[in-house]
């Protein structure tokens, strides 16, 4: 399966071989390059979008000329700062068919890459505080049926017995009456996701270039030829941008704009403790959700912050109404000790579904939009922009995701779902 | 929490005060093409740095204002009444 030489493949063999040998014997997971003047393709952002969409080009379409240019350090924005969710409960068939590719990929991901992404398939559930919440998730369970996605309405006693430490009192503030449960959701390790692209591709010659900032285009005869970095212009035949918050300012140097605003996410974790919480639990009304790491801590996140902001940095405001409403639902919480607190930039859309497609300035293809919920579509978005960027023609499964569908008003309406990530 | 000038008020908590949009966009005639509809709906400027933002002093005197803020630091720049 994997892209690997079997002298650098991970096993329990090398493990082995390496703890004997006093560990000398590893090699880097990927090397840096130098850009060089032209390759086939250009990604722009090696987040887990833009690492993943590398290595589908290479071991699928077999376009090795492909270059991944990052401003930072690869998994340094959104990838290597979110809660790591993956679920496919989405309600339209589109997104649906979408992000369940997505959670079948991440399945064998561990395997394909030969790097352990810990997906740990614990389930996810989003609580129902009310009778009407109940109701409104039953139309969505029925809708997601029809679309195959496992979903299952679950009881109030069903519910508890899945997260024991739920506040059960009679007076409660959020009060349990059943859940939404993806029994195949969980979670992975997000630097692991980058790394383990990043490797892959790196094996199948991608060049991975750190600490490459794009500060403009090239355009020759209405068309994009190149992009202006920091090292140096570099031609390529396709361009695709995969930079998440940065999006905006990225298409102001091509000279469109997008149906994008970005904001601050914010997410934090506690003190590690012993396992307490098997599954990720989300409020549908509150927006509040956690899980815990395999380090112990606790994974705590919530809504956005109200004003548009490029600061990866969020407010206390937020932080302490996430923490005050945690320890509502969760009261034996209260007691813990937080650890850090943190920010990225995400770029949210209109419908709260991504934007996959070709933009308005040709040659130059996009895969942004993912706002609040991304990391649970890196398998799928990189074999679908992959495909977009080698052929120049959507996926079956990216059509629907088309800037288009701004103008035409097909719209894949996702905000009504309440849980975001 | 940070402090946003009112220009009736005088400074209050940012709490107080409600996102609204971006104060440079204006809304298309009656007559405009579906293009120009769609683009006015969807399109942001999303600027990264300075912007001009329409805020509405919610738990205020309840008046729309502008604020000029920057969005890469959070710093409030200037703020007026809203000017149409
Ligand atoms: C706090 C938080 C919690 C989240 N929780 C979840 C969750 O539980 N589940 C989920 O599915 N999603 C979640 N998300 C969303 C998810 O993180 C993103 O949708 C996803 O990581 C986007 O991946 P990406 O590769 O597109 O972007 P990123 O990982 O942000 O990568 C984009 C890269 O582009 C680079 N870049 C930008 N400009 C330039 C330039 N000019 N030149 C070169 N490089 C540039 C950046 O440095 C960056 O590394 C969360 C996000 C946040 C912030």
């Amino acid at each position: 399966m994997s892209a690997l030489p079997r002298k650098s493949r991970y096993s329990a063999w090398s493990l082995l071989r390496e703890g004997l040998r006093g560990q000398g014997g590893w090699t880097p997971a990927w090397r840096d390059h130098d850009p060089e003047p032209a390759y086939d393709v250009v990604v722009i952002g090696g987040g887990g979008h833009g690492l993943a969409t590398a290595y589908y080009l290479a071991r699928t379409h077999g376009i090795r000329r492909v270059a991944v240019l990052e401003k930072g350090w690869i998994g340094g924005g959104n990838t290597g700062r979110n809660t790591t969710i993956i679920r496919s409960n989405y309600f339209n068939p589109q997104s649906a068919a979408l992000y369940d590719l997505s959670v079948r990929l991440y399945e064998g991901l561990s395997r394909e890459l030969n790097y352990n992404i810990m997906f740990s398939q614990r389930g996810i559930m989003e609580v129902a505080h009310t009778d009407a919440e109940l109701e409104s998730m039953a139309r969505a369970a029925n809708a997601m049926r029809i679309s195959g996605i496992d979903i299952e309405l679950v009881s109030r006693q069903a519910t508890l017995a899945l997260a024991p430490l739920l506040d059960a009192s009679p007076h409660c503030r959020w009060p349990v009456r059943g859940a939404l449960v993806q029994r195949r959701g969980g979670t992975a390790r997000h630097d692991a996701v980058a790394w383990g692209y990043a490797r892959a591709a790196d094996s199948l010659g991608v060049h991975i270039i750190q600490g490459c900032e794009v500060q403009g285009f090239e355009i020759e005869a209405g068309r994009v030829v190149g992009v202006r970095t920091n090292r140096g212009n570099i031609r390529a035949e396709r361009i695709g941008m995969a930079v998440a918050g940065n999006s905006s300012v990225m298409a102001e140097m091509a000279g469109f704009t997008l149906p994008l605003q970005s904001y601050t996410l914010q997410a934090m974790v506690s003190e590690p403790l012993k396992p307490c919480l098997d599954t990720v639990v989300m409020s549908t009304s509150n927006g509040v959700y956690v899980s815990q790491s395999d380090k112990g801590e606790m994974v705590i996140g919530g809504n956005l912050d109200r004003s548009p902001s490029y600061a990866q940095r969020g407010s206390f405001r937020v932080t302490q109404s996430v923490l005050a409403t945690l320890v509502e639902m969760f009261p034996a919480f209260a007691t813990l000790k937080l650890m850090r607190q943190w920010g990225g930039t995400v770029d949210t859309s209109p419908d709260n579904s991504p934007l996959i497609g070709p933009s308005p300035l040709p040659g130059l293809y996009l895969n942004c939009g993912w706002g609040t919920g991304g990391f649970k579509a890196i398998p799928a978005g990189g074999t679908v922009f992959a495909q977009l960027l080698a052929t120049g023609r959507h996926h079956e499964l990216s059509a629907a995701f088309d800037l288009s569908r701004f103008a035409t008003g097909e719209l894949i309406d996702e905000s009504h779902a309440g849980v975001q990530h | 929490m940070q402090i946003f000038p009112c220009p009736s008020c005088g400074d209050r908590p940012d709490a107080e005060f409600r996102y609204g949009g971006d104060a440079r966009k204006s809304r298309p005639g009656r007559d405009c093409s579906d293009a120009e509809w769609a683009h006015y709906m969807h399109q942001r400027a999303n600027t990264r740095g300075e912007a001009l933002e329409l805020w509405q002093h919610a738990a205020g005197c309840g008046r729309w204002i502008e604020i000029r803020r920057d969005t890469a630091n959070h710093a409030v720049v200037a703020t007026e009444p809203m000017t149409r």
